[in-house]
């Protein structure tokens, strides 16, 4: 199959960026849209130009790494996939794809296609954990959990961190991560204690990151390569006014 | 130089119990004054940094990842082993000790893997109150399964994505760390060097991925938890940025190597495609409990799958070991693999395949059932292959998964130089010449959150460390070494690029040093490695600055250290001269190719010391004595 890529190229922080067009041709339909980046790579290596910079590592939709903006879309046209998961056979021969790095205020691009999302850490960092101490733990069974319950904390605690929520956003806002990982833990008896704390605490960070308010396009949802449901949004908001009333 | 493995003496049910009383211990008010660095934030680097962090020490840990969430740990699918007994089906601590010393193969530390035993149960309670969401039954109690070549359910599990939970779990715990100040992240570091002050690991050269700056940090101790080196094959189910260079630095300074040539093979993995692929991705092993494996009777067979009747499949692993049937332990299940497809009987365009097929289960337990079990894996596999494994049977071939070997620790995790720590993936101990199933994370766990912070707390406390900051010579001149290497990788300037010599490092490693090994074999590749080491240096191509992002400099490093690695790797295959565990040497099998182990000869850890580049690394032996689980050789049938 061959193809016309529109690539973001941006050498740092600084640079202010822009479209540079390639071709690439002869790539196998099994092809994964990474594996079809290391062969533009190394065309470009051979003829003395600068690779294309872009965020990958596990290569099997996972660790979050991987954040490409194809064709408008984060992690391109197939749902519920990353773009390390995109194989070449979903695009048509001969189209033209156009590869961005993730556009937020909050994820600066560092160089061409690759962002800097340490928002997320600190966002984590300001609640989104149990205090629980290596050496305080009781037996594994003696809180029993509901399995409902647990099940919905593992639906919501499968985020990846890639922060395609944000990206797909118009309003580049949080709230998708955010009320994953509030939900996971509150759902959790052991994550009930600090409820209130956590998503005050969480909150406050995120808005203090610069991401914008959320109103209920869902486009985070329909984006997310791990299916995360908005439902986890309006668990936060009960949580939310629950911690601000009491 | 003598090896110590500092085994504590006493019955082994007493021994860790009795160590940690003996171990010193740092005052709390102290703590603070001392500077940890943990290299790595996977299961064991993110749980050590948080549990030391914890303790009150003043921690710093890197990782090359943007964020430490995102360490190779993440990928882990099929679950964790703990001997709780939850099942009542007769485990226990005794019992998964024995299992994992036998399953290594007789290879193994008898000590430290019944200590690891008994922390696997201390585990599975700190994950669960840190909020990991388990897999539970209807009454609210966790759930277990059986996993690959143990006969109990011992394994906890979420959903298909244990590893990440686990991850996740630790990265709550170091965040938390991370807001209360005791430690420091440093995401998208690289590190490039140890620092050895007065005989002791003083701290580290790291490399800022970033902004391309070389920077030095201090510490009073150094923990290195930087996962296996799986990726000097090329491919493998690691991620792509896993490598070896904080350990064969560290080797190179001193540390010695252990076992580097115990690989594990793992036998369900998605086959090779074509010329592009970049990684090969793992089924989880939890699909054997279910899936049965065969392929034709007949050679070049093209039939569809659907149309080889019953009488003419070879459920191979169920013909040769009717007791443990298709949960053979892995280094066995891919042997199997490899002996039908060489034989011609392989599946698939590549014929380089077996079937796994889960068309029995899903008529006994019916599609929903098989779904909720393993749907993500399913998908996975329809995502890659385009083939749908609810009608179709699975294509799967063995694929270069985990790294038994490591450097080489003693009791206490400590390496050959003095304050230089390593845990999980990156060291060589518990797992023998095989790891079972669900272990590693385990391991990495116990680890992270156990053993390490009661040890590196006992090195603080017993030795004498003077005060020492980056402005000492030994700094300045570790640091100008990283330096001139990243300036002689880019000077190079030549015609091929990084990946063009990862490949064929990983193809020389494959063919020859892979499944099955023979001394001809290992000669050359010892031979062809050297030729290419050599050219790579010549001939590659790194474009860019060292002073920026650059990822092709970052292959670069880490490419040169495989291609180092590599030769050692198959040094000790091939003073190995029998088959054990990962390692089969085809001067050393049964009648019916099976693996013989030569416990007369080979009884000990090999542990590799450098001398010096070009000159021939010197072999220590650790020598194994078994008290508990007496050698046999091991049978599955
Ligand atoms: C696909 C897959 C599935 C698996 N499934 C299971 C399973 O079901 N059960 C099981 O028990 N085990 C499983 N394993 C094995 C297990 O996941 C690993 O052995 C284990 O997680 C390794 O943990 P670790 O902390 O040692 O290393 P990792 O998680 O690999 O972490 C390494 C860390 O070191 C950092 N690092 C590396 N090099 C450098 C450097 N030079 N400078 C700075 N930082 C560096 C990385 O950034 C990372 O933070 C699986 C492995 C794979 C690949
Ligand atoms: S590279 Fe890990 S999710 Fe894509």
């Amino acid at each position: 199959m061959n193809f016309k890529l529109k690539i973001w190229r941006q050498k740092n922080s600084k640079d202010k960026g822009r479209f540079v067009d390639y071709t690439i041709e002869n790539v196998a339909d099994d092809t994964s849209f990474l594996e079809m980046l290391d062969i533009l790579n190394e065309k470009l290596i051979a003829n003395n130009e600068d690779p294309v910079a872009f965020d990958h590592d596990c290569r099997e939709g996972i660790c979050g790494t991987c954040s490409l903006h194809i064709n408008g879309r984060p992690h391109g046209p197939k749902p519920k996939v990353t773009a390390c998961q995109l194989f070449m056979r979903t695009f048509r021969d001969g189209e033209q794809i156009t590869i961005e790095p993730w556009r937020a205020k909050s994820f600066p691009v560092i160089r061409d296609l690759i962002t800097d999302r340490g928002a997320f850490e600190r966002i984590i960092q300001a609640g989104g954990f149990i205090s629980a101490s290596t050496g305080s733990a009781p037996d594994g069974n003696a809180i029993p959990i509901p399995k409902a319950d647990a099940e919905w904390a593992m639906d919501a605690a499968a985020c990846i961190g890639c922060g395609a929520c944000v990206a797909a956003c118009k309003n580049a806002s949080a709230m998708l991560f955010v009320s994953a990982k509030v939900a996971h833990l509150g759902k959790l008896p052991q994550g009930k204690v600090e409820a209130k704390k956590r998503v005050l605490n969480m909150i406050a960070q995120m808005d203090k990151e610069g991401f914008g308010s959320c109103t209920n396009t869902y486009a985070c949802e329909a984006e997310c390569p791990k299916g995360i449901s908005v439902a986890n949004i309006a668990y936060l908001n009960r949580e939310f006014l629950k911690a601000g009333l009491s | 130089m003598a090896l110590d493995s500092k085994i504590p003496s006493g019955p082994i049910e007493k021994k860790w119990y009795n160590h940690k009383f003996n171990l010193k211990l740092v005052n709390p008010s102290n703590r603070r004054k001392y500077h940890i660095i943990v290299v790595g934030t996977g299961l064991a680097g993110g749980a050590a940094a948080a549990t030391l962090g914890e303790m009150g020490y003043n921690v710093t840990a890197f990782c090359y990842q943007d964020s430490a969430r995102r360490a190779h740990s993440i990928a882990a699918q099929g679950g964790i082993n703990a001997a709780k007994n939850y099942r009542n089906d007769g485990d226990s601590v005794y019992r998964l000790f024995y299992d994992t010393v036998k399953g290594g193969d007789y290879r193994a530390r008898e000590a430290n893997v019944y200590r690891l035993a008994e922390l696997s149960n201390n585990i599975i309670d700190q994950c669960v109150a840190q909020g990991v969401p388990f897999a539970r039954e209807y009454g609210g109690y966790l759930d277990n399964r059986s996993f690959g070549g143990a006969q109990v359910s011992r394994t906890f599990y979420a959903r298909g994505q244990t590893g990440q939970q686990l991850l996740l779990g630790a990265y709550s715990s170091l965040s938390r760390q991370v807001a209360e100040g005791t430690v420091t992240v440093h995401g998208r570091h690289e590190m490039l060097d140890v620092v050895i002050i007065d005989g002791k690991s003083r701290g580290v050269i790291v490399r800022d991925m970033v902004t391309g700056e070389i920077k030095s940090f201090a510490a009073d101790a150094v923990v290195l938890a930087t996962g296996g080196y799986g990726n000097v094959y090329y491919l493998s189910t690691n991620a792509k940025g896993c490598n070896t260079t904080a350990i064969w630095r560290a080797h190179k300074k001193g540390a010695f190597f252990g076992n580097p040539c115990f690989v594990q093979i793992h036998p369900t993995c998605i086959p090779v495609s074509g010329e592009h692929q970049s990684k090969l991705t793992l089924m989880s092993e939890s699909l054997r409990n279910d899936g049965r494996v065969w392929v034709p009777v007949k050679k070049g067979d093209t039939r569809k799958p659907k149309d080889i009747p019953e009488a003419e499949r070879d459920y191979y692993l169920e013909r040769r070991y009717p007791s443990f049937g298709n949960l053979v332990p892995r280094d066995v299940a891919s042997r199997a693999a490899k002996q039908v497809c060489d034989e011609g009987r392989g599946v698939g365009t590549s014929k380089m395949a077996v079937y796994l097929d889960f068309a029995d289960a899903i008529k006994r337990q019916g599609k929903a059932r098989i779904e909720e079990k393993y749907g993500n894996l399913f998908d996975m596999y329809q995502e890659i292959t385009d083939e749908n494994p609810y009608e179709l049977p699975m294509r799967i071939y063995p694929a270069i998964h985990y790294t038994m070997g490591g450097l080489w620790v003693d009791y206490n995790l400590m390496t050959t130089i003095p304050g230089l720590f390593a845990g999980g993936e990156a060291n060589f101990s518990d797992h023998g010449a095989n790891r079972l199933g669900a272990s590693a994370l385990m391991q990495g766990l116990a680890d992270g959150y156990f053993v390490l912070p009661s040890t590196v707390s006992g090195y603080l406390g017993s030795t004498e460390l003077k005060k020492v900051t980056t402005d000492a010579p030994e700094f300045k001149v570790a640091e100008k070494e990283v330096k001139d290497r990243i300036t002689k990788l880019l000077s190079v300037k030549g015609k091929y690029s990084v990946d063009h010599y990862h490949k064929k490092l990983g193809k020389i490693m494959w063919d020859y040093v892979g499944m099955s090994r023979n001394e001809a074999g290992l000669k050359s590749a010892i031979t062809e490695i050297r030729a290419l080491r050599e050219d790579f240096w010549k001939n590659v191509r790194v474009l860019g600055e060292g002073e920026e992002l650059n990822q092709s400099l970052e292959k670069a490093g880490r490419v040169a250290d495989f291609l180092e690695l590599g030769e050692l790797l198959a040094s000790d295959a091939l003073n190995r001269r029998e088959s054990c565990g990962g390692h089969f040497r085809e001067e050393s099998q049964t009648e019916d190719n099976e693996a013989k182990r030569d416990d007369e000869n080979y009884s000990y850890v090999s542990a590799w010391e450098y001398k010096g580049d070009g000159v021939e690394p010197e072999l220590h032996k650790e020598e194994l004595t078994f008290e508990h689980c007496k050698p046999s050789q091991r049978s599955y049938k």
